[in-house]
Formats: C-alpha cells, sequence, structure tokens
C-alpha cells in the first residue's frame, strides 16, 4: 500500500513539475514538438530512476561514515552538509558514464536519448528527487521507485504539454499571447487541472 | 569536529579520484572510432548546410561521401575546385560534376500579365494557389510572392514586379525553390546555359494572349531555325539543353513573343526598362 501511495503520488499528486514546480527549464524548452519531447522523457525518467538509485546508496554508506567499522577511531560521523554537492557529482559522474558506455554498446538509444543526457545531468528535477528521497529517509527500494514514478509524472506533464502546444500552434491565439505568452497560460491551467488529484492519496 | 572535516574532505577526495579514475577507464573501453576522414571532408565543404544534396547537411554528406555512397560532386554547392579538393583528400574518383542553377520560367510581371482578383491572405505562393488557383490570370505562371525567396538559403532569388528572378551569379543550383514553388514554375537547367524560354503554360496560344503578354503562342520560329536547340511541345516551347543555344542564336531567331529571352537581358528587363513590351 506504501509503494502504491508513493506511485501514485509521485505520477499524479506531487507531480514534479506541476505541483513542485521543478524542471521547469525543459518543461517549457523543449515542449513545442512531440517528438523532441518524447527523447527528453524518455531521458528524464532514465536519467531519475538510476540517480535516485545512486544517490539513495550514496545517503546510506557516504553520509553517515562509521570510523568504527573501519577502524580509525570510534563512533560514526554524519556528512548530510554535503548532501547536495555529493549528489550533483555523483550524478554527473554517472550520467557521463552512461553516455560514454550507451554511445558504444546501442547506438539507437544513444541516438534517441543522446542530445538529452548531457542537458538533464544535474536538471533540478533530477537532484530535487534524489534531495526528496533524502529527506523523507526512503531506503534503496523506494528511493528507486520513487525516481522512476518521479519521472514518468514528469514525462506525462512534458507530454501532455507539448501536445497541447502543438495544437496552440494552429489556434487563432490574440497577438499579445501568440508563443510563450499562452504557453504560460496553459502551464498554468494544467498545474490547477492536476491539483484535482490532491485528494487521492 | 576536526574529525569530521577531515573524514569529509577524505571521503570527497577519495569519491572524486575514483569516479574519475572509473569515467577515464570506461572512456578507454568503450571508445567509439570516428572516421577522421569525414572531419576532413565536412571542413573542405562549403558548409552552407542547404540540403541541396539530399542529406541533412554538410557532415551528413561527408559521411555518405567518406562511405562511398555519394560521389563529392554531389555537392551542388562546391564548385569544381573543391570537388577535386575533396577527391584528392579521399583518393577517389571525384565523379563528373555539372553545375546547375535554377531558373524561373514566366516572364508575366505585373506589367506583361493580367490578375483574375486581388487577394489579400497571406502572402504565400502555396497559400494564394489554394484560392481558386491563385490571383494571377494564368494558372501555370509566377505568383511572384516570393515562397522560392524564402527558402532560399543563398538570397539568389529576388522579386521585382511580382516576379521572382534569380541571380544566376548567386545560385548554385541547390533546387530548394524548385520544390517550394507550388506550381513547378521554376526548373535546374546546366549553369552555363543563357538562354531561356520564359513561359511556363501549356495552354493555347490565345488562351495564353489573353492573361499575359509575354506568353509562349506556340508559333514554332525558333524550332524551325534551329531544330537541334529548340523543341516546341504543344503550344510551349523548350530549350534543349544538352546543346543550348547561345546569346547570338537566340537574338537571331527574333521571337515574336517575347518570351525567348538570353538571361542578362530578362534581368535588365525587369530591373531598368519599365516600357519594355514584346511589341517593340
Amino acid at each position: 500500500m506504501d509503494y502504491l501511495e508513493l506511485t501514485i503520488g509521485a505520477v499524479l499528486v506531487n507531480n514534479i513539475v506541476l505541483s513542485k514546480f521543478l524542471g521547469i527549464c525543459p518543461f517549457l524548452g523543449v515542449s513545442k514538438r512531440l517528438a523532441t519531447a518524447l527523447g527528453m522523457s524518455g531521458a528524464v525518467v532514465f536519467v531519475m530512476t538510476l540517480a535516485s538509485f545512486i544517490t539513495s546508496l550514496v545517503t546510506k554508506y557516504l553520509l553517515n561514515i562509521d570510523l568504527g567499522a573501519l577502524g580509525i577511531g570510534e563512533g560514526t560521523v554524519k556528512l548530510d552538509f554535503l548532501q547536495v554537492l555529493l549528489f550533483i557529482l555523483v550524478i554527473a559522474a554517472l550520467v557521463q558514464l552512461i553516455e560514454i558506455a550507451m554511445q558504444k554498446l546501442s547506438p539507437a538509444l544513444y541516438q534517441a536519448l543522446g542530445i538529452y543526457l548531457p542537458l538533464i545531468t544535474t536538471n533540478c528535477a533530477v537532484l530535487g528527487s534524489a534531495t526528496m528521497n533524502f529527506n523523507a529517509g526512503r531506503g534503496v527500494l523506494a528511493s528507486t521507485l520513487f525516481g522512476l514514478f518521479s519521472g514518468v509524472g514528469f514525462a506525462l506533464a512534458l507530454l501532455l504539454f507539448a501536445s497541447l502546444r502543438e495544437r496552440l500552434e494552429l489556434a487563432d491565439t490574440p497577438a499579445a499571447f501568440k508563443g510563450t505568452p499562452i504557453a504560460l497560460i496553459t502551464a498554468g491551467i494544467l498545474a490547477m487541472a492536476f491539483v484535482g488529484f490532491s485528494g487521492l492519496c | 569536529m576536526y574529525i569530521m572535516i577531515i573524514t569529509a574532505a577524505v571521503m570527497m577526495a577519495l569519491l572524486g579520484l575514483a569516479l574519475g579514475m572509473i569515467i577515464g577507464g570506461v572512456a578507454r573501453l568503450f571508445r567509439v572510432e570516428t572516421d577522421p576522414r569525414i572531419e576532413l571532408v565536412t571542413e573542405l565543404l562549403p558548409g552552407a548546410n542547404c540540403g541541396g544534396c539530399g542529406k541533412a547537411g554538410c557532415s551528413d554528406f561527408a559521411k555518405s561521401v567518406v562511405s562511398g555512397e555519394n560521389p563529392p560532386s554531389r555537392c551542388p554547392v562546391s564548385g569544381a575546385e573543391q570537388v577535386a579538393a575533396i577527391a584528392r583528400a579521399l583518393g577517389i574518383d571525384a565523379g563528373q560534376s555539372f553545375p546547375m542553377k535554377a531558373v524561373v520560367r514566366c516572364g508575366g510581371d505585373t506589367r506583361q500579365s493580367t490578375r483574375l482578383a486581388t487577394y489579400n491572405g497571406v502572402i504565400d505562393c502555396a497559400a494564394a494557389s489554394l484560392v481558386a488557383g491563385g490571383p494571377k490570370g494564368c494558372a501555370y505562371g509566377c505568383l511572384g510572392m516570393g515562397s522560392c525567396a524564402h527558402v532560399c538559403p543563398f538570397g539568389a532569388i529576388e522579386i521585382v514586379n511580382n516576379l521572382a528572378i534569380i541571380h544566376a551569379e548567386i545560385c548554385v543550383g541547390c533546387g530548394k525553390c524548385v520544390t517550394a514553388c507550388p506550381r513547378g514554375v521554376i526548373k535546374l537547367v546546366p549553369a552555363d546555359a543563357t538562354v531561356h524560354v520564359y513561359c511556363n503554360s501549356p495552354q493555347k496560344g490565345v488562351a495564353k494572349k489573353q492573361v499575359c503578354k509575354v506568353g509562349c503562342i506556340g508559333c514554332r520560329k525558333c524550332e524551325r531555325a534551329l531544330p537541334d536547340k529548340f523543341k516546341v511541345t504543344g503550344f510551349l516551347a523548350e530549350v534543349n539543353y544538352s546543346s543550348a543555344p547561345t546569346a547570338e542564336e537566340a537574338g537571331a531567331v527574333g521571337c515574336p513573343a517575347g518570351c525567348l529571352l538570353e538571361e542578362q537581358r530578362h534581368l535588365e528587363i525587369e530591373t531598368h526598362d519599365p516600357d519594355w513590351s514584346p511589341d517593340k
């Protein structure tokens, strides 16, 4: 039951874009066409899952160092203040690694995701989901699930918005609202619509 | 307190070192060899990314040249020297190159042709031709709204008197305008040809004369004078570009309709000669 709450909550109720307002940059930047939005969504789901997994490991093993176990003293050292720094370092290195390996192992996947991967290395939505995991004190499995479904939530919001924007291109908008203004208004209305899920869990 | 600082510093240093080494190792393990010749050919290409070769851009074309899919001469923008340079760099045959240029086969500017109606819509040839076939009297002539000029990556097309004029010295023959024109008025011809028939209408001579003063009337005067250089199909004369006539030969024909013109003369008429008419 907890996991159901976690996953549906991450996709709909606490949608990372539309209720947490993280990752607004790619949300507005790559939502002009559905095809590019698809590529971006794939990359975000991929990176966010892996980043949540790896940062939960970092939280577990690197932020609480047991000096006694290492045989160099006694007691544990809490390094919570290093959280953001460590997360950025680890996520950036991870994405770099994946990119290099993917280019060799799966050129097709690299073609599809390749250009979006470096863009979202330290995207605030990716870092945000890692920090939220940390603050909620989630374990490795729960963190990874949360990362995956936050990514799915991001993809849902981005794809919805990209489809809306493709329609808006053809709509008869007043001159003053053409382009970005009407897109921002649409994003606001979309966010309001997502408030409707708030009673769900 | 000191323990914490030291632990943090040591941990970060070790982690940074480890990550750096892992990335370095993986980069070496999974290195993708890219052909250095692709880079070389890309540099030798004009870099206009016009797409005239049918590829997505110059670097895409370079890839296909290196793989042997296309000869270097497929690049319509590169001159013979550039093509030869690429062929030399790769040690392959340059392939035969026929430099082309585009010609708007219509002389019906505002002075010579009639209009069916006033068009107030979007200034775009494709949009205009959707409305009852376009505002021009002649259903085959240049609409003059500059759809071709917009797509030309080289700025070689000018709209004068509601007629598209291609400046041959700027045109590289990439063919973008050919696909942009909804009426198919523009045609690619060999770059060294200087004489063209500035009419595209297959209609009967009488019908053409009602809407345009310079339409080809299909009198066959040119074909009779130089049968190997001109061909009249129906009511429309065409230049045989495989043995293109010279400017003198075309002048000697004395086209009564005023559509067989030398390129520079056509440009002059449109830009500098407001009183020209085919009757004079």
